[in-house]
């Protein structure tokens, strides 16, 4: 028995569970604006999530129960079904979640040993294999001419199949971010495009208020001190900056900054994603570089990119640089203090 | 008013301090045996001057100082000595040591004593007194005061810090002491400013006691001492921290507080100064507080030498208990054996019960949280040590300031995986100290070897010559028959042979001082970049770390820290 011999109530299981918990609200601004289907998917990755991280744990030689419970396995699996489209049939978020858990998480190593958010990851990979799927995003309600019943989501999710031969395209979209480049590409101009009915005050109708609430989450996040305020700062400062640059340089071709902070993903990244601390530098300054790097990337693959976000691969992008980065940022020690 | 400056990170660890600070100190009882161990300080172990069956006196010197770096032992009452062997003694080895035992008579006859007159004394007469009477810091790192006050007349310091802080939970004897014996310790504090002469004194308590800052504060009036309410915080006791706390200099990483020109001292060791001075008595007491699992937990004058289990006797010990904790929950020593004797670094003695100190759950793997990093007072970045510690990436775990550890366990308390960070760190630096005196080891046995080479090889060499001389003799006086040619011949060859001798010792000679050069090379590189500054502190860790090692061996094992199901 060694000291210290008291140890302060936390725990690795708490600090996952209280960030899913962050993530409720957005859950529940997703069933309002989209139905129910998040919930099927969030239930279906979590449950792949378990049996993915036990088989793992057993091929591995590790014991299973204490790792279950760190809860961690669990929160990937939320975040991935929160980064793909609420109706996606059940074997996309099933081979997603089984890559993430397995290849991104295990093969290197398991709970702490992963370089890259295993989250992302499986969107990556989803998104490469499975273009289609990934960029079908449901009609958000009081937009579309046909709305989905609970059953006729489910349905869909289980057999693919849409009431009355109904295609895919009449209750889904491209994203409001994927909606807007297209059309700029077209040649038309910004205002003209965000007046069209998808779009809201600040992003598109639905997913504006999807951010909203996980800019909610993050608060709670930032008062329970899960997380601190560095990366989340310094990631919306950056794609802040990045598309105000270009918003003044040429108004006609770039949308404001506002738009970026509150489409796709970029809430999500800034409160639930870079916040990873596996993933993420464990120096001050490695913070801010790292998600300053991650906002600008974020904000070039968006507009420049092919992909309809960029967030997944501006996080996997910086997340190969973390070694480099803390090598590189350590702080100085105490009574260090004139050697720098 | 002296602004107030703040160090990097720290805890709030729940105090448990009302238990046992709200009674007054009570004396205890003469216990029926007393064991007193010779290494109660850092430095050198005191040496014995007694044996069994010995009388002796209370006071009386039973061990003198070894060295420069040592202190004596003194008898805590008058008895007979019954043994002078090996004893279990409160140190994490867990070896036995070489302790004096000693049957008290119960009739508390003193040695003849007096009181000194400290200014009238020559300074190194005055710093002999205290090695003489045994004066340790009680701080808990226990180096010998009178070694600490021995700056020499031009060093140039200029603060003296008294620690108060007491940031440890549990532990309130500094508190009692201040309260109760505010006046003596400032008697002991003069003393120590005498020796050092410093422009400015600052005491430092943590606010969460007032009673002893007023207490302070009454008895330092006009006497130019400053005492200062620190804010509470754990690890505010620390001599960096609380240096950096009340002067904003930072003891520079790798060194001590006299290269900032400061010197501090802890509370309790001014009061043993003042107890020397002003009654002439040797350290053979100290406060301890019973706590935790006990009825009745309070402060105690004991001898020391007292075991365990008289004092747990005293508080009254509750069901459930099962051990001790010597010392803070966050920086103690966990032990069993009741007949462990008090030390002269024994502050506390906390009766342990699962119930108070529910044992942690299985480890996890480090998630890179930086908790540990936000809370470390050193500023280091307790992750990555960890993370080399256990891939024994010693050298990397030096490079990132391993040594500027203070083991003061807030990272562990901290950290959600509940990784037992600073047993890794321990392990780490016994092992980089092992390796180097293994070292040092070789390093002057490769010496000596290639030495005993080199010998043999010159005296090889010597015979052949002398062969050669002999040969050049006889082979001279065969000649001197023959023709003169052959003889010129043969003398020509034996001349050669002969002047190559000189020439050969000398490549020798220079083999021998390269090679002694080169081992002394290898030596200084061998020392690692940080224990080059070790403190005197650091390196009477050593031996104690030493012995850590093999308990700590087996958690280097790449799997340790995995949860058990
Ligand atoms: S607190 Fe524990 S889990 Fe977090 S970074 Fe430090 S060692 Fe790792
Ligand atoms: S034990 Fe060492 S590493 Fe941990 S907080 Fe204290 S000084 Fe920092």
């Amino acid at each position: 028995m060694f000291s210290p011999f008291i140890s302060q109530a936390t725990s690795v299981r708490a600090i996952m569970f209280k960030v899913m918990l962050a993530l409720l609200p957005a859950i529940a601004v997703y069933v309002w604006y989209y139905g129910p289907a998040i919930l099927v998917s969030i239930t279906l990755a979590s449950i792949t999530a378990l049996i993915t991280e036990a088989a793992m744990l057993k091929l591995r030689g590790r014991p299973i129960a204490p790792f279950l419970r760190d809860n961690s396995a669990l929160l990937t699996a939320w975040l991935l079904a929160l980064s793909i489209p609420p109706l996606a049939p059940w074997w996309l978020v099933v081979v997603g979640t089984m890559f993430a858990i397995s290849v991104a998480k295990h093969l290197y190593g398991g709970l702490g040993s992963n370089p890259f958010n295993p989250a992302m990851i499986g969107y990556a990979v989803l998104i490469i294999s499975f273009p289609l799927q990934m960029t079908h995003w449901l009609t958000p309600h009081g937009l579309g001419q046909l709305e989905l019943s609970v059953m006729q989501q489910l349905q869909y999710i289980f057999s693919g199949q849409l009431p009355g031969g109904a295609t895919l395209d009449a209750v889904t979209m491209a994203t409001p971010l994927d909606t807007l480049k297209t059309q700029l590409h077209l040649g038309r101009m910004p205002e003209e495009v965000l007046g069209m009915p998808i779009y809201g005050h600040l992003g598109g109708i639905g997913s504006e208020m999807v951010a909203l609430a996980y800019l909610l989450g993050g608060a709670y996040l930032l008062a329970n001190r899960i997380i601190t305020w560095h990366l989340p700062a310094a990631f919306l400062a950056s794609l802040f900056v990045t598309a105000g640059i270009f918003h003044l340089a040429d108004p006609a071709h770039y949308v404001s900054p506002v738009f970026h902070w509150f489409s796709g993903a970029a809430m999500l990244a800034a409160f639930f994603i870079l916040t990873d601390p596996v993933t993420s530098p464990t120096t001050l300054r490695g913070k801010f570089i790292f998600a300053a790097g991650a906002g600008f990337l974020t904000y070039i693959i968006r507009v420049f990119g092919g992909f309809p976000d960029g967030v997944a691969f501006a996080t996997l992008l910086m997340n190969i640089c973390v070694p480099l980065i803390d090598t590189y940022t350590q702080p100085r020690v105490f009574g260090q203090k004139d050697e720098k | 008013m002296t602004t107030l400056h703040t160090f990097h990170g720290g805890v709030h660890p729940p105090q448990h301090k009302q238990e046992s600070s709200e009674s007054a100190i009570a004396q205890a009882p003469l216990p029926s045996r007393l064991v007193l161990p010779l290494q109660q300080h850092i430095g050198a172990q005191a040496k014995p001057l007694v044996r069994a069956g010995d009388q002796v006196l209370k006071g009386q010197m039973l061990a003198r100082a070894e060295g420069m770096v040592s202190a004596a032992i003194h008898a805590p009452t008058s008895g007979t000595v019954v043994a002078v062997d090996l004893h279990a003694v409160p140190h994490p080895s867990g070896l036995p040591e070489l302790c004096i035992t000693l049957a008290p008579d119960g009739e508390e006859r003193w040695v003849e004593h007096a009181p000194l007159d400290y200014r009238a004394l020559p300074r190194d007469q005055l710093l002999t007194r205290l090695r003489d009477a045994g004066i340790v810091g009680l701080g808990g790192a226990t180096f010998p005061t009178h070694v600490k006050l021995n700056i020499g007349e031009t060093a140039g310091i200029h603060t003296l810090v008294l620690n108060g802080a007491e940031c440890e939970p549990w532990i309130t004897t500094d508190d009692r002491l201040m309260r109760e014996r505010a006046a003596e310790i400032v008697q002991g504090i003069e003393v120590m400013r005498h020796l050092l002469n410093p422009a400015a004194t600052l005491v430092g308590i943590e606010d969460n006691k007032p009673q002893a800052i007023a207490a302070m504060q009454q008895a330092c009036a006009n006497t130019g001492i400053e005492v200062i309410a620190v804010p509470t915080l754990y690890p505010t006791g620390g001599e960096k921290q609380l240096i950096k706390i009340l002067t904003g200099k930072e003891v520079p990483s790798g060194g001590r507080p006299l290269n900032i020109g400061i010197v501090c001292s802890n509370v309790a060791t001014a009061y043993s100064v003042h107890r020397l001075v002003n009654h002439g008595e040797p350290m053979i007491s100290r406060l301890v507080t019973v706590t935790g699992n006990v009825k009745t937990p309070r402060n105690y004058e004991v001898l020391i030498g007292t075991p365990i289990a008289e004092l747990e006797k005293l508080a009254g010990v509750l069901p459930g208990s099962d051990g001790y904790i010597l010392g803070g929950p966050m920086m103690g020593l966990y032990v069993s054996n009741s007949e462990l004797p008090v030390v002269k670094s024994s502050n506390c003695i906390i009766v342990k019960s699962r119930a108070l100190f529910p044992p942690l759950p299985p480890a996890l793997p480090c998630i890179r949280c930086t908790r540990c990093a936000a809370v470390c007072p050193a500023e280091l970045q307790p992750q990555d040590l960890y993370w080399f510690a256990r891939a024994r990436d010693f050298g990397k775990a030096q490079k990132f300031h391993l040594f500027d550890c203070i083991e003061c366990g807030a990272c562990s308390y901290v950290c959600p995986s509940n990784i037992p960070l600073v047993q890794y760190y321990r392990f780490a630096k016994s092992e980089i100290l092992a390796i180097e005196r293994d070292k040092e080891a070789a390093n002057l046995a490769r010496e000596r070897h290639e030495f005993h080479q080199l010998r043999l090889e010159r005296d090889k060499q010597e015979k052949a010559e002398k062969l050669a001389q002999k040969e050049k003799a006889a082979l001279a006086a065969k000649a001197a028959a023959p023709a003169p040619a052959q003889a010129a011949t043969t003398e020509a060859k034996a001349n050669d042979s002969a002047q190559q001798l000189p020439a050969q010792q000398l490549p020798a000679q220079q083999l021998i001082e390269a090679a002694i050069a080169r081992a002394k090379e290898q030596a200084a590189t061998a020392r690692a970049k940080n224990t080059e500054a070790l403190t005197p502190q650091q390196q009477a860790d050593i031996a104690e770390i030493e012995a850590r090692r093999a308990k700590v061996r087996e958690m280097s094992h790449p799997d340790a820290d995995s949860p058990k199901e």
